[in-house]
This record gives C-alpha cells, structure tokens and sequence, in this order.
C-alpha cells in the first residue's frame, strides 16, 4: 500500500538532512510502528509523507498504492486516503468542529464519486463516529481545537480519523500528553477501525500505547534511518532496555554502520 | 512542496479579475468639470430644487472652500484634483421613470450583470432596491407594497420634492454641513441616493437596498441617504457598492444620516466592494463617506455592519450617537486589504444618555503590500451614568509585508460606567493551512474557512444573503494571496 524507497528530506531552506535514506513498505490491514528517541526523524517522516510545507524531500520516492505521493499537494494526499493524525492539532476558532468535518467528509465522498451528505445526513452519520471517541455532540459545535485540553485534541483527531475513513492513517505521537483514560478512548476507537483494507503507522516514543493497539511490525528510527525492524517483542525490548544497546550496536564513532 | 511555483503564482493573481469591471455604454446628458458656485447653482437647477436646498448646497459650499482635506488618517494617496471631476453625472433619458419598463435596457442589463435584484419577481426575495446608477437614481421597486405598510422608500430628489418638509427638518440634522471636509463637499454637489422614513410603530415588512454604481470615469459619486424610524418603527437596510475599473481615481464622498426616535430600530449593512485598483495600485476609488446615526429616543438602536473590501482609500467611521437613555448603539465590521490598498476605518459611539450601551467588533484582514487601520473613539459623557461599551479589535495578517494598525480613544467622563477593550492580532500561517489541506480542504477552501471563522461574529449580524455573498467576496479578495 505504502512504499518508500530511498527517502531523503531536510527543513526547507535549511541544510541539515533528516531522513538520510528511510526504506520502509507498509501492506493493506498492517500495522507498523515507528519509534526512536528524541530527534531521530519520526514525526518528520509522518509529516513528509502527509506532505507537510516545512520539508524539502531532496531524493527518493514514496509511493501510495502505485501512485507517486510526491507529486501531490497535501489535500490530494488526504483526498486518496492518507491521515496524519497530529501531535499538535491546530486551532482554527471561529470555525465549528461540524463544520470542518462535514467539508472533509464531503470532499473525501466527492473524490470518491459518492453524494455528498446533506446536514441530517451528516448528524446520522458522525453519531456514530462520536460514540468511538466517548464524545457528545456538543463537540460538535465547538470550535475546532480551540480551547480543548490535550487529550479532547487528541480524541478529536480520532473523530476526524473516523469520518474520513481513510485507508492509511499516520499517527504522530497520538499517545503523548494522553492520561490512561485518555489513552484507552483514543486506542480503542483506533482499534475498532482496524480492518483488512485500512493500514497505520504508529509514530511513538512510549511502548506504553502499543500495549493497546498491538503492532505487527516494530522499526527503530536513529539518526534519520531504520536501524532495525522487528515484531511486536521488539517494542517490548526497547522498553526494557531503552535505546542505549541500539545505539551502541548501530554507531561506531558517531556514524551509523 | 506544496508551494505555487512563481509562475503559477503570478497567473493566479492574473486571473483573480475584478467581476464587476465592465463599464455600460451610456449616453450621459454633458455638464462641465470643476467646481464654483455656478456649479452648485446649476445641480440644483438641473434637479428642480426649492431655494432653502439650493441655500443649504451654498452654504455647505462656501464651509468647504475654507477648510482643508484631513491629514490625520493613516493613508497615504494624492489629493483628488477637485477641479477635474464632474460633479453631476446622469444617464441621458426621461427624467421621470414610473416603472421599470422606462429605463434604459442597457442599464438594467449592468443590473443583471450584477445580479441585483431589480425586477419584479425577485419580491419573492422581499427585497426593495433603490440603484442608484453614477449620480441618479434610476428605479426603485416595490414602492407600492411599502406605501401599504406606510413606508416611504424613494430617492432623496423625490422626497425633496414629495416630502420636503420630513427632508428639510431631518436632512443635515447629524451630521451638520461643517462637519467634516467629505461631508461638506457632499452636502454642496450631493445628486441623488435614498430617503426612507418609517412611521411609528411600523415594522418595514421588507429587507431595503441600495445599489451604488460609478460608470463615468471622470465623474464623482456623492450620494446622500437619509433614513428616518419614528417611535417604535424598525426598518434593515442594505447598501451594496460596485464600480468598473478605470486607471484614475474616482472620488466618492457619500453622507449617511440615520435618526432612531424612541424605541425605534434601525440596522444598516454594507458590503462595499468599489474597484481597489490593481494589483499594482494603480487606480481605484477614494471611498470618503461620513455615516452617523442618532440614538434620539429612549431604548432606540442603531446598529452598523459594513464589510469593507474594495476601494483603494478607505475613509470611513459609522458613528452612533447615544442621545436617548437606554440607547445601544453597535458596530460590526470586517475590513480587508489587499494588494495596495489602504483603509482607515473604525466607528464613533458617543454616550450622552444614561444608562447607554455600545458593543464594537471590528476584524480587520490585511494582506499583500495593504494598510490596514483600525480608529475609533468610545466617549462616555458626564451625565452618561451607568454606560457601557464592550470593544473588540482583531487583526489578522496574511503574509509579512502588510501592516494592521489600532487606534483606540476612549474618554470616560464618568465613574459609573464601565470601558472594555480587548484587541488581538494574529496571523494565518503556514501549520493552519496545512491542518485543514490533511483534512481534504485545497488551500482557498482553507482560507475561505479561517477567515469565516475570524469573522463569524460580524456575518452572524449581516442578512443571510448577504452573509453569503461577502464570504464569497472574501475567497475572491484573498485567492493567491497565501502560499
């Protein structure tokens, strides 16, 4: 479903490489996650590959389902079915959180050939939606993000994640700043969308969510490359062992193997 | 990477026209440029005026010559050359239009173009229009339905003529001749605009309007509107602005006059959308209007909503004066710049009643190389007990080579009222647009989103077909201009 073959990027306008050759394949129904320590390039690869502006991709390919994603604006990208669930979300006030979703949902049926929904048929359908994120409607008429606590802003990414249903959903740090209640919401919902046709990436610091959302695959991100992938044990490992026994089998005098 | 490339960037701006650009080819009855009291003598000639109108233009007139054009704003532009603009410009046909079928086809197609709603069928809008084409007015609909309900809705040359007495007593009552150098231009060469006058105790069963369109390049625009609501009457009126596009500046200097007996209830918005010049400033109106109203009667309400798009100079403070005890006077307003243009715009609420209130919200929306200004005067009278105002001033900048100014006065008079003011500024950026583009929206629907969103409390005050259409003139105005 997902290819990258190669990746290179670095902040726009600036020198230092990020991701200094990422090669990573993600197939239909997986579930992979990306971890590391503070600074190896895991949040840029989610933002690179969602098309984030910030990031110049200086050489290799990334590639959905075939198509080339680096000739895509963003809302292309999402459009196709990409999500990148943020780690920060972005305040937009004024603008009511039916309202924003409503426009996506409608612009992702569009893409898709489907009726775009009329009011009531948008309250009928993100009912249901809510329900997996343990939110009332009232979310609904709030402004988007503005004012929420950390863990409504995580949820409501979930909620927008839900109604969009996307077929790769990129998860960046979804569990940071998350209380456990917070944290079993946000992984449940995600779980209940688990399917065969649908795939994600799980950007993370912490084993702690995974003991939630199980992956099938586990990477290890240092110094802007792969440096080891593994099954589920593999997250386990780190969260016994930390980096630091990666660290000293990857690096030798300060440059990766 | 998701940037514009230059080129596609510069083709954007080039396609972003201005709609209403289309000059009508008209033939206009001739009057000589320049101004002199010759001048002034011959408009109120031409419109058949009584001698205490011509004695009012006269005397406005001669006010003028001794005063000097404001240099206190915040804008920068060349003088208008007075005495090379035409003070009166009319459509050359039949001086008195009965209905439709008598103006001129050409007219009524740059109507159509427009999309105002001058025919008969468009009473299913329950809209009543007043256009006002250059100096004159041309047609104003649904006289009828509104004389049932007892409401007056002419042009101001007509109610000169049918109701002099109501336009002799009210007319120059707010906004005196002397007032300013605008308005005392205005009240020398004012040609036509409308005249209302809403009874006691009536409800106007209908939305007004009032279409402004300048179509001779080398002529001014100086309309006067005069809206009057008698103890407990309640009228909402519209005002839309549009002009083609030509290389020199044209001038309009309209005067507003709203009086509010008690009870009464007046609402009046605007969508000014005058041609801004073009993208390389070049051209574009000098939109000088001087807007009033008087709160004269117990618990009386003006409110003012104006959403400011066009023009190239923008000078303009719709201002409520809180005379009756109990008045509330408020000002909604969104203003946006883009390009070269510069605005300088704000609101006056002058508490003297007691017990007074006012709210302001004012969005102010700048982008490309604009000046955008915000001024405004809250002053709260000695014997203005128990008043209060509630300000708001919000900024938003869109690229960083435009600028957003605030001017707040506030003079408080007394110590039983209370002053709020509250003021943001902020700015669109580069992580607000990304957020929504991963959410599906393409960039402008993400602009047209955020700038909705900031000005949402101004479009809640607007008529919902006009809410509608100044959010699309936002998208429009701003399309090309982040990124």
């Amino acid at each position: 479903m997902l290819k990258i073959i190669d990746l290179h990027a670095k902040v726009e306008g600036e020198d230092i490489e990020i991701l200094k050759g990422i090669n990573l394949e993600i197939g239909k129904g997986e579930v992979h996650a990306v971890m590391g320590p503070n600074g190896s390039g895991k949040s840029t690869l989610a933002k690179v590959v969602a098309g984030h502006p910030a990031y110049e991709v200086t050489s290799g390919q990334i590639l959905f389902d075939g198509e080339d994603v680096l000739e895509m604006e963003p809302e292309e990208r999402a459009l196709a079915g990409l999500f990148l669930a943020f780690q920060y979300p972005v305040e937009v006030p004024g603008v009511s959180n039916a309202m924003l979703i409503r426009q996506s949902v409608n612009n992702v049926r569009k893409a898709r050939g489907q009726e775009e929904f009329d009011p009531l048929e948008f309250e009928d359908y993100i009912a249901d939606k809510l329900k997996l994120v343990e939110m009332d409607n009232k979310f609904l008429d709030r402004s988007v993000n503005a004012g929420f606590s950390g863990g409504e802003k995580k949820r409501n990414e979930i909620l927008q994640l839900a109604a969009m249903e996307p077929r790769l959903s990129l998860l960046d740090e979804t569990d940071s700043g998350l209380d456990i209640d917070a944290l079993r919401i946000v992984s449940e919902g995600i779980n209940s969308l688990r399917g065969t046709e649908n795939s994600f990436m799980v950007v993370t610091h912490y084993q702690r969510i995974l003991n939630y959302i199980k992956p099938d695959f586990v990477h290890v991100l240092m110094g802007g490359r792969i440096v080891k992938s593994g099954g589920s044990e593999l997250a386990l490992e780190l969260e016994n062992q930390g980096y630091d026994w990666l660290v000293k089998e990857t690096f030798v005098n300060g440059e990766a193997k | 990477m998701s940037r514009l490339t230059e080129a596609e960037a510069v083709e954007t701006a080039a396609s972003r026209k201005y709609k209403y650009g289309f000059t009508t080819n008209i033939e206009y009855e001739e009057f000589p440029r320049g101004l002199n009291e010759d001048i002034v003598r011959e408009i109120s000639r031409r419109k058949d005026e009584p001698e205490w109108l011509l004695e009012f233009r006269l005397k406005a007139y001669r006010q003028w010559c001794e005063m000097e054009e404001p240099e206190w704003p915040n804008l920068h532009y060349t003088k208008p050359d007075y005495n090379n603009i035409v003070y009166y410009s009319s459509p050359k046909e039949k001086p008195k239009l009965n209905s439709l079928d008598e103006v001129d086809p050409d007219i009524l197609d740059t109507y159509n173009k427009l999309g105002i709603p001058l025919e008969e069928q468009k009473m299913l809008a329950n809209v009543a229009v007043d256009a006002v084409f250059d100096s004159v007015s041309v047609a104003t609909t649904f006289k009828a339905k509104l004389a049932e309900a007892g409401v007056i809705f002419c042009s101001i040359s007509e109610a000169v003529k049918e109701y002099p007495e109501l336009v002799k007593q009210y007319m120059g009552s707010v906004i005196p001749a002397n007032d300013n150098y605008f308005a005392a231009l205005n009240s020398a060469v004012f040609s036509d605009g409308s005249f209302c006058f809403v009874p006691k105790g009536v409800k106007c069963p209908m939305e007004l309007s009032t279409y402004f369109r300048i179509n001779n390049p080398d002529s001014g625009q100086f309309e006067r509107t005069l809206i009057i609501a008698e103890e407990g009457a309640e009228v909402s009126y519209l005002e839309g602005c549009t002009a083609p596009m030509f290389d020199t500046n044209q001038l309009h200097a309209a005067v507003v006059e709203l009086v509010a007996l008690d009870d009464a209830n007046i609402k009046y918005s605007t969508v000014q959308n005058w041609y801004p010049g073009d993208e390389n400033g070049k051209g574009g109106i000098y939109n000088f209007v001087t807007k009033r109203g008087i709160c004269k009667g117990e618990r009386s309400k003006i409110s003012w909503t104006q959403v400011e798009t066009g023009s190239a100079i923008t000078w303009k403070y719709p201002s409520v004066i809180l005379k009756g005890d109990y008045s509330t006077g408020e000002f909604y307003s969104v203003a946006l710049t883009n390009d070269f243009q510069q605005a300088d715009t704000g609101t006056k609420m002058i508490h003297l009643g007691k017990n007074t209130r006012s709210t302001i919200i004012s969005k102010g929306i700048s982008a490309g190389k604009s000046q955008n200004s915000y001024r405004g005067l809250v002053k709260i009278g000695k014997k203005a007990h128990g008043s209060r105002n509630y300000s708001v001033c919000d900024s938003m900048l869109i690229g960083s080579e435009c600028g957003a100014h605030t001017f707040p006065f506030i003079e408080s008079g007394n110590s039983t009222s209370s002053v709020e003011h509250e003021a943001t500024t902020s700015k669109i950026g580069e992580d607000q647009i990304f957020y929504l583009q991963q959410r599906g929206l393409d960039e402008e629907e993400a602009i047209s989103l955020i700038i909705n969103g900031f000005c949402k409390e101004v479009f809640k005050e607007l008529p919902l077909e006009f809410a509608v259409e100044a959010t699309k003139l936002l998208s429009i105005k701003l399309e090309g201009s982040v990124g």
